[in-house]
């Protein structure tokens, strides 16, 4: 569909490459009510956000731009300084625990036996279910006189243990909910990644007597890598992100020993209602998981590199 | 049948009940929690099926007429969020699929990546200056930065492997592009409607982290009036237990029923709301 001779030059201009076909501007009105919406919530908000980073805003306190002074404030601020460690201990944590044991449960899943689709039903509750009810029912598990973790322990012969209400255990035990909770996550995304394997690799492997673990180290594995790389971005992601269960079940206590700092943004913005600084501490939150973005991407790349033909 | 069978099979089995029984066994003892009396909740060792049920837990929680107020809250948000989201969420898939503008789609990804409360600080303010705080429109609004992202995104997978030749027959036989996507392009792609619908439903009935900055007493949704039941009668498991399983028991219901649709969709995009 090239243009026609009497089309005016004015036509031609306006369409910058005439030869490509269906790509008129009419599909515009499509977009248009979504692009409002998308622009009213999401991009003004941001663009609301980095403003009053530069400014020190308090509710009910006059207004005054002070530059970066929100930013110099961040790495004296002890309390942030230490959230930013919590949030990387429990996002590395929350990374690999449901990336491993995901990867488990989608060589099982893959497997052929009776009730599949409802285990595999039961299996992803856990992730779709209320995370604010979880977490309270987690709580109630965790209670260290009356809770049901301990009596299990005991029954193994192991001593009982404070849980979230101890310092030094409170990141592995909300660790422990949010791998619980996000584990079906990995299993589906991996088990797309081992559908698509064709069957003759195995084949071939069976008969040159390969082992399950060697079959899953030098086919499967390789073969899910790309997978396995999504589900650990989008899990980092979403490990950065989590509020529900730790402000449900801790608040970031005991002390601060769990505040992660999308809890310490919370308590700045909205219980010390200082709106600057925990806009600017919402924008290094969002710098951070794109930081570790980042770093996923160089990992996958150098990994790449280093077992040539290896992956994808 | 040999030797080497049975034993892969009572290893399948055995890995099977690894995986599954934390899931299960969670699930059931919430249900143990929620049938208990105090008694029995506060028993050593503890008491999995009691002797008499409590199911006046139930009839508690329901009872009290604010918990209809905040049920019929997360109905009118997740419902009026999520309607919204597909008014404008399926059009903006089809146009953005159809003009193979994929890279608009990276505005979809920031709002996936960025967390809830980021928006909650410019959004709130914004609420306050408009005096729209103390009624739904604040949650029904901002749900919108959860629903909208999804529905979008799933809908441009759809829209993209559906077949373009239907659309350009009408398209030459004189149809309007909206006749086009209202009648050809739209009843084809109803799987992902679906998809997208069950999802948007999901994530935006269990959001918590709105509720709690923009929810006054009379508009809190079903989580965060789970979440103040915590404080105010923390000994009580029976009826938070309770509690804690009506507000879930929807979501549960939908991921047997609709499971193909919700593994579909989380493993096309993976986007999660929130």
């Amino acid at each position: 569909m090239t243009a026609l001779p009497h089309a005016s030059s004015r036509s031609a201009e306006a369409s910058a490459a005439p030869e490509r076909e269906w790509r008129p501007p009419s599909y515009w009105p499509f977009v248009i009510p979504a692009l409002v919406v998308v622009l009213a919530v999401i991009v003004f908000p941001w663009a609301f956000t980095i403003w009053m980073s530069l400014n020190e805003w308090k509710v009910g306190a006059p207004t005054t731009f002070v530059g970066v002074a929100n930013y110099i404030r961040l790495p004296n601020d002890p309390r942030f300084v230490e959230a930013v460690e919590h949030t990387l201990v429990y996002t590395a944590l929350s990374v690999l625990l449901p990336l491993v044991l995901g990867t488990f449960a989608a060589v099982v899943f893959h497997a052929n036996f009776r009730g599949r689709g409802v285990l595999r039903a039961i299996f992803i509750m856990p992730m779709m279910a209320t995370p604010v009810a979880i977490a309270l029912v987690w709580t109630m598990m965790f209670h260290p006189q009356l809770g049901v973790l301990n009596y299990l322990l005991s029954l193994v012969g192991l001593p009982p243990q404070l849980w979230v209400f101890h310092p030094a255990t409170v990141i592995p035990s909300l660790v422990l909910v949010e791998t619980w909770q996000w584990t079906p996550l990995v299993m589906l995304i991996v088990l797309g990644g081992i559908a698509a394997i064709p069957t003759e690799p195995y084949e071939s492997a069976q008969i040159d007597g390969a082992s399950l673990w060697q079959m899953f180290r030098y086919i499967t594995l390789p073969l899910v890598m790309p997978f396995l790389f999504i589900a650990a971005m989008i899990r980092m992601i979403d490990a950065v992100k989590s509020f529900d269960i730790i402000f449900a079940i801790t608040q970031g206590g005991p002390g601060s020993a769990s505040e992660t700092v999308n809890l310490y943004l919370y308590s700045v913005a909205f219980t010390y209602y200082d709106l600057g600084y925990g806009s600017a501490i919402a924008v290094m939150l969002f710098l951070l998981i794109v930081a570790l973005a980042a770093l996923l991407l160089h990992l996958r790349q150098r990994a790449l590199w280093t077992e040539i033909g290896g992956g994808a | 049948m040999s030797l080497r069978w049975v034993l892969g099979r009572t290893g399948l089995w055995f890995s099977i009940f690894l995986i599954v029984s934390p899931a299960i066994l969670f699930f059931l003892w919430m249900l143990s929690l929620s049938v208990k009396f105090e008694v029995d909740n506060a028993a050593y060792p503890p008491v999995f099926i009691p002797e008499h049920f409590a199911w006046q837990n139930y009839t508690d929680v329901l009872a009290s007429n604010r918990f209809l107020t905040y049920f019929k809250n997360s109905l009118l948000v997740t419902g009026t969020a999520t309607g919204l989201a597909m008014l404008v969420g399926v059009p903006a898939g089809y146009g953005i699929a159809r003009m193979a503008a994929r890279k608009s789609a990276v505005v979809i990804l920031i709002a996936r990546i960025t967390p809830g409360l980021s928006y909650l600080i410019p959004l709130f303010l914004l609420f306050q200056w408009l005096g729209l705080l103390g009624t739904l429109w604040p949650q029904i609004i901002i749900h919108l930065v959860v629903t909208v992202p999804i529905v979008i995104w799933i809908m441009i997978g759809y829209f993209e492997t559906t077949p373009l030749e239907l659309e350009e027959a009408a398209l030459i036989d004189g149809a309007t592009r909206w006749q086009v996507f209202r009648h050809v392009a739209l009843p084809i792609a109803r799987p992902g409607l679906a998809v997208a619908f069950i999802l948007a439903v999901i994530f935006s009935w269990n959001n918590f982290v709105f509720g709690i900055v923009l929810a006054g007493r009379e508009t809190r949704t079903l989580p965060v009036a789970v979440y103040n039941m915590i404080s105010f009668d923390q000994l009580s498991w029976g009826p938070l237990a309770a509690a804690a399983l009506i507000v879930s028991f929807p979501v549960l219901l939908l991921t047997i029923f609709a499971q193909r649709q919700i593994v579909a969709g989380l493993t096309a995009g993976a986007v999660k709301g929130g």
